[in-house]
This record gives structure tokens, C-alpha cells and sequence, in this order.
């Protein structure tokens, strides 16, 4: 079943076209891995699939409708993120919030959910990413991969249709990776419709079913992801696995 | 010291010391939460960009920091009393320091703001906060955690600026002094005398002000 697709998305950034015509579509399910060289515009789409970036053009088509992207309601925007999750590569906790208020604060402020129920919640989502004993850190207290998982939960709780994941280890120590991956594998399993932004190709090519590849600001290649890997159609493809898969 | 000036000191201390309790904490206290409203007020437009009311806080702040505090008690005080508005010297006093203390706490408040990292206003927005409830809830807070220190020591300067409104009839510690000195032709040790009573207050204030960075401490920013 789709959820939602976007299409033609656009942006120019000082001139600059960074996205040209890009379209995604995603069912229920799915787990889509975007990859791609730094500055093709990964980022930029999720963050304008997300209303963070107002892009040039575009369309989204979610629960039924379609919206213009560029000149889309503040209303229909906040209605589709309630729906929606976001990890962010730096993860954002809020660091005036515990790692529970972290995951309360969302449901209590905006869906104006009761205390306890969004506690309960809460604990039970982390409890999910391994953080239960962590709840009342700060973040500052927390390590990169612990924030991560922290963030993970967050999105979580809010019961999203679709999670989008922006390079959510990039910014982790090279041990700490893991903890983040199998959290990510483990939602997969489970059924999470979740679109990764990544620069792990073993994680791409494992947990996910549909593989892109962007370049300089299109989609190169798109395809389930086993024939993404194994039978890549073209080139670009081919040459982006290579240095990839030899480092 | 002879026997008779350390009488005058002793006799003089309750004599300044009550009027700053009246009148000197009072209205630094008072002033300093109206200019704390005033500063954020001005702060968030600013930050937030809303057409109009930005124009009118630059306004505000370049118009205040541009004048001396003692005309703005005047400007409030005779001014405003000669076009028929005659305000009670207290009154008057909290009026003007408040929006001069304003205006100098909005520039600290409006670049802790800044100081917030962007990804805390998009994180909020992305659990389906709206701007004003991450606002209130997540970047206002942790600006106000940065600004805590600055805002500290202007609420200490604002203590000894009170001082001023000596000028315009308010019976605070400075006037008291004033007095005491026009009777007994001491100036030196009573002069003295009040500096340290300012200085004791003032010590208070910077003993609160350590224990308060240390309970925000529980959270710190990396
Ligand atoms: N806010 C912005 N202002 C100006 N240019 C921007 C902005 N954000 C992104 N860009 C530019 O857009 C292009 C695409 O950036 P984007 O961050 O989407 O790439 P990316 O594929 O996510 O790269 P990476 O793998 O390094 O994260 C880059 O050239 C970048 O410099
Ligand atoms: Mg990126």
C-alpha cells in the first residue's frame, strides 16, 4: 500500500540546482536506502520531503491528497509531521530534556496526550533502543551512538507512517556504529517503513528492500535492492559499488 | 576614629540600611522582572522576525542605549509630569529603569537565541511541535539558560544604578546618605558607608547568582 510519493521535487540553492526532478515513492513496508556521493542532494530531499527546505517544485501525495510542495499550507504541513519521523544525523535531542522528556515531548505537547500514558510510551520505546536505564540523562551526558538511539526512540514514539533517517551514524565513532545499525535492523524487521539517507553499504544492501542511487542532484539508479547490488544497470552504479564495496 | 563619627556610622547604618530595604530592593527587584518581560519581548521579535514590532524594538534599544539613564528618569518624571502625567516617584523609577534595563538585557536574550542551535527548533518541529511550542518549550529555555550569567550581572549593575533616582525624590540608600551627610558634615565615612552597604547587597546577589548557574548546571550544553 503507498503511503506517499513525492514528485518532480526541485531545489536551487543560490542558483544552484541541487535537486532536479526528483520523485520517491513508498509503500507501507518498505525500507529504501539512498545512497550517493557527498552533495548530490540526499539531505536536501529528505529535508524538503519533510517541509524543513521549501522546495522550488514538487508535488506530495499522502493519506489521499496531494500538496504542492512549494506553496504548501503551514496546516497540511504540520498534520503530515505529526505522521512523520525524523532522524537527524547530528540527532538533535532537545538538551534541556531528559532522554525521556525527549521522547514525552512530542506527545504531550503535540498531541496533547496525559502524562503518564505518554511516560508509558516512552519507557516502552526505549526499552526498545536499550536506553530504559538512561532515561533521566541529559544529553550531554550520553554518548553519540546513546543520543542516537535516544532520537530513534523519539521518532518512534509518535507512532510514524514513515521515518526518514538522515546518515544516522555519520557523525558516530566507528564503535558505536553498530548499536545504531541493529536498532535500525530491528525496526526493519518489524515492519518500520523507514527511508535511510546512508553511507553504509553492508546495511544498505542487508536490511533494506529498495536501493537509490543519487548523483548531483537526480536519481541514477533505482531498483529492489538485491538487483541494485548484483545486477546494476548502469554505470554510475556499477563504479559507485566498486569503490565502496573495496574500501 | 573619633567617638562621635563612629556614633554617626552607627546611628547612620539603620538609617541607610531601611531605606534600601524599602526602597532600593524593591525597586530593583521589581524593575528588573518588568525589564526581564521587556527583553524577551523584544528579543523574540527580533529572532522570530516579525515585520513591525522588529523595526519598533531596534528602535526601542538603539533609541535607550543611546541615553543616559539619568535623562530617561527625567524624561519620565518632570517630562512626563509637566504634560500633566505626574507618576509617583516610585512608580516613576520602576518605569524607567525597567525599560532602560529592557533594552540591554533584549541584546543578551536575542543572542543566546542565536546561540541555540538550529537542529533543536527543526527537531521540535519534526515531532509535530509547532514553532511557537518549541519556542516556549525547548529554544527559549536554553537561551535563557546561556543568558542566565550576562543577565546576572546586568540585574547587579541595575542594583547600584538605582542610585539614581535619588534624582528625582525617591527616598532610597543614596538619598538617605545624602542626607545624613548634609547633617553631620561627613562625607568621607558616610559616603563610605553606603558604597558598603551597596557592596553587601550586591555580594548577596552574587552569591544567589553562583547558586543558581550551579542548579542550571544539572544540564550543560556540549
Ligand atoms: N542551506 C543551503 N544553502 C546553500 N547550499 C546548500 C544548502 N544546503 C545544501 N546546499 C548545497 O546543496 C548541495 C547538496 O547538499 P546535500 O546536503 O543535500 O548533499 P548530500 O547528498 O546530503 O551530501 P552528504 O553526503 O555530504 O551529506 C551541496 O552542494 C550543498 O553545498
Ligand atoms: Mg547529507
Amino acid at each position: 500500500m503507498k503511503i506517499l510519493e513525492a514528485a518532480h521535487v526541485s531545489k536551487s540553492f543560490d542558483g544552484q540546482q541541487v535537486l532536479k526532478d526528483v520523485s520517491l515513492s513508498v509503500n507501507s513496508g518498505d525500507v529504501i536506502a539512498i545512497l550517493g556521493p557527498s552533495g548530490s542532494g540526499k539531505t536536501t530531499f529528505l529535508r524538503c520531503i519533510n517541509f524543513l527546505e521549501r522546495a522550488d517544485a514538487g508535488t506530495i501525495w499522502f493519506d489521499g491528497r496531494e500538496y504542492d510542495l512549494h506553496s504548501m499550507r503551514g496546516s497540511d504541513i504540520s498534520r503530515i509531521r505529526m505522521r512523520t519521523g525524523f532522524v537527524f544525523q547530528n540527532y538533535n535531542l532537545f538538551r534541556n530534556k531528559t532522554a525521556l522528556q525527549n521522547v514525552t515531548e512530542g506527545l504531550i505537547v503535540a498531541r496533547h496526550m496525559p502524562k503518564e500514558q505518554a511516560e508509558q510510551i516512552a519507557i516502552e520505546q526505549l526499552r526498545r533502543v536499550d536506553m530504559q536505564d538512561r532515561r533521566d540523562h541529559f544529553p550531554s551526558q550520553l554518548s553519540g551512538g546513546q543520543q542516537q538511539r535516544v532520537a530513534i526512540a523519539r521518532a518512534m514514539a509518535t507512532d510514524p507512517e514513515v521515518i526518514y533517517f538522515d546518515e544516522p551514524t555519520s557523525a558516530l565513532d566507528p564503535e558505536l556504529i553498530g548499536e545504531v545499525l541493529s536498532v535500525m535492523r530491528d525496526l526493519a524487521s518489524q515492519g518500520m517503513t523507514m527511508v535511510v539517507v546512508t553511507h553504509e553499504m553492508t546495511f544498505a544492501r542487508n536490511v533494506s528492500s529498495r536501493t537509490i542511487l543519487m548523483e548531483q542532484g537526480v536519481i541514477a539508479e533505482e531498483a529492489p535492492t538485491q538487483e541494485f547490488f548484483e545486477n546494476p544497470k548502469t554505470e554510475r552504479t556499477k563504479a559507485f559499488i566498486r569503490t565502496f564495496m573495496n574500501r | 576614629m573619633s567617638e562621635r563619627l563612629i556614633g554617626i556610622l552607627i546611628d547612620s547604618f539603620t538609617k541607610i540600611l531601611v531605606p534600601g530595604l524599602l526602597y532600593t530592593i524593591p525597586l530593583t527587584a521589581i524593575s528588573f522582572a518588568v525589564a526581564l518581560v521587556i527583553a524577551v519581548f523584544m528579543a523574540l521579535v527580533q529572532f522570530m522576525d516579525i515585520k513591525g514590532l522588529k523595526q519598533f524594538a531596534r528602535f526601542y534599544i538603539w533609541v535607550i542605549r543611546g541615553t543616559p539613564l539619568l535623562v530617561q528618569l527625567y524624561v519620565v518624571f518632570y517630562g512626563l509630569g509637566q504634560l500633566g502625567l505626574l507618576l509617583p516617584p516610585f512608580l516613576a523609577g520602576i518605569i524607567a529603569l525597567s525599560v532602560n534595563e529592557g533594552a540591554y538585557c533584549a541584546e543578551t536574550v536575542r543572542a543566546a537565541l542565536e546561540s541555540v542551535p538550529k537542529g533543536q527548533m527543526e527537531a521540535g518541529e519534526c515531532v509535530g511541535m509547532s514553532y511557537l511550542q518549541t519556542m516556549r518549550r525547548i529554544v527559549l529555555p536554553q537561551a535563557m539558560r546561556t543568558a542566565f550569567p550576562p543577565l546576572s550581572n546586568s540585574l547587579i549593575s541595575m542594583l547600584k544604578d538605582t542610585s539614581l533616582v535619588a534624582n528625582i525624590t525617591v527616598a532610597e540608600m543614596f538619598m538617605a546618605a545624602q542626607r545624613i551627610v548634609a547633617r553631620t558634615y561627613e562625607p568621607l565615612a558616610v559616603y563610605i558607608e553606603v558604597g558598603a552597604i551597596y557592596l553587601l547587597f550586591s555580594t548577596v546577589l552574587t552569591y544567589f547568582q553562583r547558586k543558581g548557574e550551579k542548579a542550571l548546571g544539572t544540564y550543560e550544553f556540549r
